[in-house]
C-alpha cells in the first residue's frame, strides 16, 4: 500500500534579496515584501523532493503540497516548482511572512489537510522543512502533527526508508553532526526535513504539464485562510548594525601572516 | 506566584549537558527579576538522580523527575507525555531549557498541547517590570525581535551559548517522580542508536573555541593551473586535528562533495554554514578560500572574533563582515599554521 504524503511548504523571499523591517498594519513587516522575487523555503523544498521520490517508487502513492501565501506570490512560485516534482497543490491564500505565529499558520494547515478529501490517514506522512527561512521557529509542523494526533514526529530528517514490512528507519540530525537512527513502524508520521539527500530534479516539461491541470484551479478557489496574532507582540524589530571595520593585511609575508593567526588560536 | 519551570534532559552519561547549564542560570536570573516567582527543576531521562543532584543547590523549592527506560529515548511520543506530566504537576508560567535536538523536535507540539505556546531558539529571556520577553531572530539570523507573548505555559528553549553555565558542587536532591501514563501507542517509535556520517571523520564539534571553514576556493584550479585536492584535504585534516576546531563549508563546496566528485572527502551538508545550513556558535572563526556572499555570512552571526584568509583583496563576504582579512594563499598560510602548531 502506497503513501499519502502531505508536504506544507511556504515561500519566502529569495535569500539574495535585502531584507528590511518595517512596522505595518498588523505589526512587524518587511519593507516592499509583495515586490521581493521569491522562493519555495528551502528546507520544505528537499520534502517535496523527497516526497515526489517517495510516491514515485512506492505505487499506489500521492503527494500534495499545502501551501499558504498570498496569492499572486504562490502563483509565481509555483510556475517553476511545478516543472520539478508531481503534487496536487492545496492554495491557502494567506500571509507569507515570518512574523505571523507558528501556532495560526499551523492551525490553518492542519485544517486544510483535514479538508483534503480522499486523504487516508493511515497512510498519511506529513512531510515539510524543518525550519523555515523566514520564521525560523521550527515550531509549525509540530503542531500541524498535535492538530492532527499523530505523535511519530521527527525533525532534521535527512534520510527516510521503508523497510520490507512497511516500517520506517528515519535519520534526524542531532549534536555534533550526528544522526539518530529510529524505527517507526509506519504512517501515520510527520518528517520535518533538512538537506536529505537528493539534488535539486532539473525541470521536467511532462510533470510541468501534468500538475498544471491542478494548479490553476487549486489557484482560483484557494480561500482566504485566517491567521491569528495569537497573543504574541513585538517590541522591537530591527536589523543589527552589522559592518566591521575589517583590517585588510595585504603584501605581509605568509611566515608573518601564518604567526599572526597560529597567536591569535592560542590567545 | 508564577512558577519558573527549569526543564532538562539527561545525556547518556545521566550528565546534564553545557546548553542545559547555562539555561539553569537563564533560568534562576529570570526568576530573581520575576521577584516573586519560584523557580522548580524538572528532568527526564532514563535516570535522573545524577543530573538532579549536580544542580541541588540552585535554589528550586522542588525537584520533578520522570524516568525509566521509555524516557531515556529521544523520542517524541513518550517525551511529549513526560513534559505535559510535569507541567500538569509544576503549573510553570514559564518552561525554559537548553535548546537539545530533542527538546526542539517535541516542545512545540507539548505547547500547543497545553494551550501554551514556544519559542525555539531564543538567544535572551528576561523579565522587566513582572513582564518576560525574549530575544530571536527571524529571516535566518537577519532580523532581530524582542517579543512578548500572553500565553502560558510559553516555552522558551534558549540557544547555547546565550549565558554562562551554571555548574557547582551540587548535592543531594529529593526527586519527586512524576508518574506518565503511557499508551502502548506511545512506543511505535524505537530508537536504535546514534551514527556518524558514513565513511567521515568526525569534523563538527559545537563546543570547540575554533570554527574553521573552508570554501569553494580549496577546489579550484590555483596558481599552477591545477586543482590540488588531495593537498587540500591533508592540510584541513592536519589543522583540525591540531587545534580541534569545528569543520564549516561554504554551500558550494559541500554541494560539490555531495556529486560525489573526489573533493574533501569528509565535508557533507551537515557542515554547511549559511543561511540553508548550520549557525553555529563558537569564540572565533577562521574563514579560508570562501568568497561567502549573504546566505553564507548569516551564519556567522554568532562567530565572535573573526579572520578570512582569501586571494581576493576584495573578498565581497570579509570586507565589513570578518575583523582582518589576510589576502594570501591559503594553501601556502596554513601550511606554515600546521608547521607552527607541530613545533608549539
Ligand atoms: C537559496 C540560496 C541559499 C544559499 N545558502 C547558502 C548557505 O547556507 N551557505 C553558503 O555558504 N552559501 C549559500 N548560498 C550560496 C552563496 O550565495 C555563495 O554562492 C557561496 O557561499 C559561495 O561559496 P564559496 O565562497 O565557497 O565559493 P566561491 O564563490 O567559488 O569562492 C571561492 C573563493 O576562494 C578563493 N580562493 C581560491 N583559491 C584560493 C587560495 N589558494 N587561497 C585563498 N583563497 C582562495 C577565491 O578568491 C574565492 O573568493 C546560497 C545561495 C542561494 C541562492
Amino acid at each position: 500500500m502506497g503513501f499519502h504524503i502531505v508536504v506544507c511548504a511556504g515561500i519566502v523571499p529569495d535569500p539574495l534579496q535585502t531584507l528590511e523591517p518595517i512596522t505595518g498594519p498588523q505589526g512587524p513587516a518587511l519593507k516592499n515584501e509583495m515586490m521581493l522575487p521569491a522562493v519555495l523555503d528551502p528546507w520544505a523544498k528537499h520534502a517535496l523532493f523527497e516526497a515526489a521520490h517517495l510516491a514515485a517508487k512506492t505505487p499506489d502513492s500521492k503527494v500534495w503540497l499545502v501551501s499558504m501565501a498570498p496569492k499572486t506570490k504562490l502563483q509565481q512560485v509555483m510556475m517553476s516548482i511545478a516543472q520539478k516534482a508531481s503534487f496536487e497543490l492545496v492554495a491557502l491564500d494567506g500571509p507569507a511572512s515570518g512574523f505571523t505565529d507558528s501556532q495560526a499558520v499551523a492551525e490553518a494547515l492542519a485544517a486544510a489537510i483535514n479538508a483534503i478529501s480522499g486523504l487516508d490517514r493511515k497512510r498519511l506522512l506529513v512531510f515539510g522543512g524543518w525550519e523555515s527561512a523566514s520564521r525560523g521557529a521550527g515550531a509549525t509542523l509540530q503542531i500541524v502533527g498535535e492538530r492532527l494526533g499523530i505523535v511519530e514526529q521527527f525533525q532534521g530528517v535527512d534520510e527516510l526508508s521503508v523497510t520490507a514490512s512497511g516500517s520506517l528507519r528515519i535519520l534526524e540530525r542531532v549534536e555534533g553532526g550526528m544522526h539518530q537512527i529510529s524505527h517507526c513502524d509506519g504512517p501515520p508520521a510527520v518528517l520535518g526535513w533538512a538537506t536529505g539527500s537528493l539534488p535539486e530534479p532539473p525541470n521536467n516539461p511532462q510533470v510541468g504539464m501534468a500538475n498544471m491541470r491542478t494548479l490553476m484551479p487549486a489557484l482560483q478557489k484557494a480561500t482566504a485562510a485566517g491567521v491569528a496574532v495569537d497573543g504574541k507582540s513585538f517590541t522591537s524589530v530591527e536589523v543589527p548594525k552589522q559592518r566591521r571595520d575589517t583590517r585588510i593585511v595585504k603584501d605581509a609575508s605568509t611566515d608573518d601572516i601564518a604567526r599572526e593567526i597560529m597567536e591569535w588560536i592560542k590567545g | 506566584m508564577d512558577t519558573v519551570l527549569y526543564l532538562a534532559h539527561t545525556q547518556s552519561d545521566e550528565t546534564l549537558s553545557k546548553g542545559a547549564l547555562e539555561a539553569l542560570t537563564a533560568a534562576k536570573e529570570l526568576t530573581a527579576q520575576l521577584g516573586s516567582a519560584n523557580l522548580v527543576v524538572a528532568i527526564l531521562g532514563g535516570d535522573v538522580q545524577t543530573a538532579a543532584d549536580s544542580v541541588a543547590d540552585c535554589g528550586a523549592s522542588k525537584f520533578l523527575g520522570v524516568s525509566g527506560e521509555a524516557f531515556a529515548q529521544s523520542r517524541y511520543a513518550t517525551d511529549a507525555a513526560a513534559i505535559e506530566a510535569l507541567c500538569r504537576t509544576a503549573q510553570p508560567a514559564i518552561v525554559l531549557c537548553g535548546s537539545s535536538s530533542r527538546f526542539n523536535r517535541v516542545l512545540p507540539g507539548v505547547a500547543s498541547r497545553l494551550g501554551g505556546c514556544a519559542d525555539l531558539h531564543a538567544t535572551e529571556v528576561k523579565a522587566d517590570g513582572g513582564s518576560t520577553s525574549i530575544t530571536r531572530w527571524y529571516y535566518r539570523q537577519r532580523i532581530r525581535a524582542a517579543q512578548v507573548r500572553d500565553k502560558r505555559p510559553w516555552f522558551v528553549a534558549l540557544e547555547t551559548g546565550s549565558d554562562a553555565p551554571w555548574i557547582t558542587a551540587g548535592g543531594k536532591a529529593a526527586v519527586e517522580s512524576v508518574p506518565v501514563a503511557l499508551p502502548e501507542s506511545s512506543l511505535r517509535t524505537t530508537v536504535e542508536g546514534l551514527q556518524k556520517p558514513p565513511g567521515q571523520t568526525q569534523t563538527i564539534r559545537p563546543d570547540a573555541d575554533l570554527l574553521y571553514v573552508a570554501g569553494a576556493g580549496w577546489t579550484k584550479k590555483q596558481a599552477d593551473g591545477e586543482a590540488h585536492i588531495q593537498d587540500a584535504e591533508s592540510i584541513i585534516l592536519d589543522f583540525l586535528g591540531k587545534t580541534q576546531a569545528s569543520l564549516g563549508g561554504s554551500k558550494s563546496l559541500v554541494d560539490i562533495s555531495g556529486t560525489g566528485q573526489a573533493v574533501l572527502s569528509f565535508m557533507t551538508h551537515l557542515n554547511q554554514i549559511g543561511q540553508t545550513g548550520a549557525i553555529p556558535r563558537h569564540p572565533k572563526g577562521l574563514s579560508t578560500c570562501c568568497h561567502g556572499e549573504e546566505p553564507h555570512a548569516v551564519g556567522w552571526r554568532f562567530i565572535h572574533e573573526r579572520r578570512a584568509i582569501n586571494l581576493d583583496a576584495n573578498c565581497g563576504w570579509a570586507h565589513g563582515k570578518a575583523d582582518v582579512l589576510y589576502v594570501a594563499d591559503a594553501f601556502e598560510v596554513m601550511r606554515k599554521v600546521n608547521a607552527l602548531l607541530e613545533k608549539s
